[in-house]
């Protein structure tokens, strides 16, 4: 089945920044990240797929500034997916290639003309240490 | 179900001796059932002829906008129908973030633009979409948003055994991935298209003009034919002709469309009268 136009063209134009981009539906499967956003998570999109939440939330080893693991619940896009709001955090992950990196994530709800929920996207900045 | 073209020019309605052939009305399509029930695809200055030839007996007709951009609407106020109040009018389409279908149309449908008020008009009614798929009369009918500037969306007919998929302002192309077609699920439009008897699909531009226009949310000749090869489609009209393009002109893209991309489904022209029968036979 397609994806909503929302999405459709937010994965376009997430192909056309230079700002890491995350893409998920509305239960948190991963749709899509670019190619910034490859380079902060050390693989490729092509290699990882598609992926449910429980998976992405985890594989990239978010801690905070103690190096305590975030409980998948705490990070920015699983808020915006059970609240519909946006949300905000900073926090490190290890990419799948090793990489610790400390990065800001905003995550924002894709609501539809009507005012459904579509699904979330994530922006990423990396902060140097 | 008899498809019938009433108007078929995109942006502004274009007249004159030179496009006497795929005619100058703006978009307006009208379908029929064959137990007489009776659909229009925008309203178009098509429209007013469309209306012109409705039945004394009919007693319902459901008008399905795309989108709201003048050229899809421009023909509703010379709708007869609309002033008759033995025949009821639903008009369908989409309202935008802040303010409803109705509260759009009245932007129009009211001085100065129009000297008559949409709420005066004696046997309106206004449905929102896109919802649920949803039946009127014979008819079976899905819709979703599609890649337009502002709220647009594409519809998928059913009845009568036939199924016709009307996008006429669609720019799919800017789905393509490095130049490729991606899934399925990342084509707009893709599941009210997919396997339809007729498409009726925005090809307004040339290649040429497609670089200047790109995000305008049109197609040429090319994605159009690609669009329906993808979802496979078993046969085309091409649609909403730019309004510069003359007849002549009109007859060489389609010819060199069809040469170039070889489709392996029915390609018609999409001239002003036409008239598609599609699925079970009367």
């Amino acid at each position: 089945m397609a994806h909503p136009i929302q999405i459709i063209l937010m994965r376009q134009l997430a192909g056309y920044l230079s700002v890491p981009l995350f893409l998920v539906d509305p239960k948190g499967n991963l749709l899509f990240y670019n190619e910034p956003a490859e380079a902060l998570l050390g693989r490729r999109f092509d290699e990882t797929g598609a992926m449910p939440a429980e998976e992405w939330s985890t594989v990239f080893t978010p801690v905070d500034d103690e190096g305590r693991p975030i409980p998948a619940a705490r990070l920015p896009l699983m808020i915006t997916l059970d609240r519909h709001r946006p949300a905000y955090q900073r926090f490190f992950i290890r990419g799948l290639n090793g990489v610790r990196r400390h990065l800001e994530v905003a995550a924002i709800p894709i609501a539809g003309i009507q005012g459904d929920f579509l699904g979330a996207v994530a922006l990423f900045w990396e902060l140097s240490e | 179900m008899r498809v019938t073209l009433f108007g078929t020019r995109g942006s502004i309605p274009a007249p004159g001796p030179e496009t006497t052939r795929y005619g100058g009305n703006t978009p307006a399509v009208e379908v029929r059932a064959k137990n007489g029930a009776m659909l229009a695809f925008d309203a178009g200055t098509g429209i007013r002829r469309l209306g012109a030839q409705v039945s004394p007996a009919t007693a319902r007709i459901d008008i399905l906008l795309t989108h709201l951009h003048m050229d899809h609407i421009q023909g509703l106020g010379f709708f007869g129908p609309l002033y008759d109040p033995a025949i009821e009018v639903h008009i369908w389409g989409p309202a935008s973030s802040t303010l409803s279908l109705e509260a759009r149309l009245s932007r129009y449908l009211s001085p100065p633009l129009f000297p008559v008020h949409l709420r005066d008009l004696p046997s309106v009614a206004c449905h929102q979409i896109p919802s649920p798929p949803f039946d009127i009369g014979p008819f079976h009918i899905e819709t979703s948003l599609v890649c337009h500037p502002g709220p647009t969306v594409g519809y998928r007919v059913e009845g009568d055994g036939g199924v016709v998929a009307y996008m006429c302002d669609h720019e799919p192309a800017l789905c393509l991935h490095n130049g490729r077609w991606p899934g399925r699920e990342w084509i707009s439009g893709f599941d009210l298209a997919v396997g339809v008897d007729l498409l009726i699909h925005d090809a307004q531009y040339t290649d040429e003009e497609y670089e200047r226009y790109l995000g305008w949310g049109h197609s040429t000749y090319r994605h159009a034919f690609e669009f329906a090869a993808q979802v496979g489609a078993k046969q085309i009209v091409p649609f909403h002709h730019d309004p510069s393009h003359d007849d002549e002109m009109l007859d060489r893209l389609h010819e060199n469309a069809v040469r170039r991309i070889k489709p392996d489904f029915a390609v018609s022209h999409g001239r002003e009268g036409a008239v598609f029968d599609v699925g079970l036979k009367s």
